[in-house]
């Protein structure tokens, strides 16, 4: 059973630092990694730290790990995930005339695996 | 130029030097206080630098590898800039992107390469600020340095930016924290409004934060610039469109009113949200509109080190900040059309020079799809997606650590680069210097 969200792809410095890093190494990779969910949400859908789920929108489906976000970062039917590969998943090709695709405020449905 | 260049063309120096007044470029904040420890090939120490900083100067050592490659197998520089000049000459519809970790010095020579083979020119500016620099051709530009904000600004609104996590010492050096001239006090003297829709790692500084509904930052400001001429508003629908009570914003509009130097910070989520440049239109205009009042401005929070540069050096070689056509020898301004997201996605593109960015990582599937496909050359100081799917990579030394140079801070001020350590690799000026003179010879040729 899926619901929907709206996932908000963002800049984090961990993912910044994992760039200098290297982006094949262990702390980018785990950080592009990871779907941020309100702790309400993840109560309510049954999920624990480290629960794989299924994203999906009309332009692509990704499966990610989830962790709780921080105390009320995110509210209730808001995710976070990132920058990088899976965020690019979800993002549709379509600027509208902008030359910048909708990479932000996303509705995806979110299913427990 | 026929020298092969690779990691054991220098030894590894134990040398210890300390460079003072180090330009990190990061980010768009450009901090040019860095003091380095310099042991050898590594940097062991960035005094005052944010986690950022720290992360950019301590893990920059002398990559290994080959500094060239063609088709995954190391190459000399001169077989590869031979190479990758071919598939750019060879090309219909090439596309020059990227630029906005890398100095002016070698933008200039990308650009110029871009005119040799009618290219579309484009920045990574186009999936960042892109929908700004549209909205200011539209609705024009009130500004300032980040000088004036640091010795002015007594009222410093963050709005879908996050500079805790992107831009950290955006607070300390520039905007909330400085004792100014106007602002003896610092801190105390200016009032922080942050307006997001996630509770950031930022929202902790603010005075007054506020959680607009997502998607809603149009109409959150067209609220506010109603306020600003004293339209009456409807109470219910204000708060039904932007989750904020009317009786807020009021009090906000009063706040910024009374305010004498009132800053907007506006970042990706103004850009990247449904609306985009409208949105930064809206930003812009209100920002006019509250000058009837005092005096205001606004500023993009820029994120890579030298985007500021790109947009400069883009605009005074062909007119244009980014999405430039130069297909008909004179140059073309169409975003949505010349920009890369849309020439990749759209599979038009038959070859590329991508500058200093990661489009493989950070582009929607269609347009890494076709990017897979076409013959592209890369330039980077680190391993990447794209660096890895390119059939002529260049590993390049390291702007700002290795090089010298010029980048823009993103309020538009010049910064001089001091490196700290020379590298074995070859610069992204060195590489663009000799490629667009192998362009230029194959190019002449077809005129003579």
């Amino acid at each position: 059973m899926s619901e929907t969200f709206i996932l908000i792809p963002g800049r984090t410095s961990k993912q910044g630092c994992g760039i200098s890093e290297g982006k094949f190494e262990e702390n980018y990779q785990k950080e592009i990694n990871t779907l941020l969910v309100a702790p309400d949400d993840m109560e309510r859908l049954g999920l624990s730290d480290g629960d794989k789920v299924r994203v999906t929108n009309e332009t692509g489906q990704i499966e990610v790990a989830v962790t709780p976000a921080k105390k009320d970062e995110l509210p209730s039917g808001m995710l976070f995930i990132a920058y990088g590969d899976l965020s690019s998943r979800l993002m549709g090709a379509d600027t509208h005339g902008s030359g910048m695709p909708t990479s932000k405020g996303l509705d995806v449905q979110l299913e427990k695996i | 130029m026929t020298t092969q260049h690779s990691t054991s063309d220098t030894e590894h120096s134990t040398e210890l030097k300390i460079v003072q007044d180090a330009t990190c470029t990061f980010c768009g904040c450009v901090c040019d206080d860095i003091d380095l420890k310099v042991e050898g090939h590594t940097i062991t120490e960035a005094k005052r630098a944010c986690v950022l900083g720290k992360a950019w100067f301590l893990n920059h050592e002398i990559e290994e590898g080959a500094s060239c490659q063609i088709d995954g197998q190391p190459a000399s520089f001169d077989e590869a800039v031979q190479r990758a000049a071919e598939i750019l000459c060879n090309a219909r519809y090439p596309q020059v992107y990227g630029l906005s970790d890398s100095p002016c010095e070698a933008q200039r020579k990308a650009v110029a390469i871009g005119d040799w083979i009618g290219a579309n020119v484009d920045t990574t500016t186009s999936v960042c600020h892109g929908p700004s620099g549209m909205a200011f051709q539209g609705v024009g530009e009130v500004t300032c340095t980040l000088g004036e904000v640091a010795n002015r600004g007594d009222m410093i609104i963050f709005w879908g930016s996050n500079p805790a996590e992107s831009h950290p010492r955006h607070f300390t050096k520039y905007s909330l924290m400085p004792k100014g001239l106007f602002v003896p006090k610092g801190r105390k003297d200016r009032t922080c409004v942050i307006v997001d829709v996630r509770k950031t790692k930022s929202a902790k500084a603010a005075d007054i934060f506020l959680q607009i509904k997502p998607r809603k930052d149009f109409e959150a400001l067209w609220t506010l610039r109603a306020l600003a001429r004293d339209l009456p508003l409807d109470a219910q629908q204000v708060e039904r469109e932007t989750g904020i009570p009317l009786a807020t914003w009021q009090d906000l509009m009063q706040r910024m009113k009374a305010a004498k130097f009132g800053v907007i910070f506006f970042g990706m989520g103004v850009t990247m949200t449904r609306g985009k440049h409208a949105n930064s239109e809206a930003l812009l205009a209100l920002t006019r509109d509250m000058n009837a009042h005092t005096r205001f401005v606004a500023k993009p929070n820029r994120g890579h080190g030298n985007v500021t540069g790109a947009d400069n050096v883009v605009s005074w070689r062909t007119g244009y900040p980014f999405g430039v056509n130069l297909s008909r020898g004179y140059p073309r301004f169409n975003p949505g059309e010349y920009t890369t997201a849309d020439t990749l996605a759209r599979g038009e593109a038959d070859a590329a020079l991508i500058v200093a960015s990661d489009p493989m990582a950070n582009f929607s599937q269609a347009a890494r799809e076709h990017l897979a496909r076409i013959p592209f050359v890369a330039l980077d100081p680190k391993d990447t997606p794209t660096t890895r799917a390119a059939a002529v990579s260049f590993k390049v030394a390291t702007y700002g650590i290795n090089t010298g140079g010029t980048v823009y801070r993103m309020d538009d001020v010049p910064i001089p680069l001091r490196p700290a350590f020379p590298s074995p690799h070859p610069s992204d000026y060195e590489v663009l210097n000799e490629l667009e003179k192998r362009v230029r010879k194959i190019k002449a040729a077809d005129y003579e």
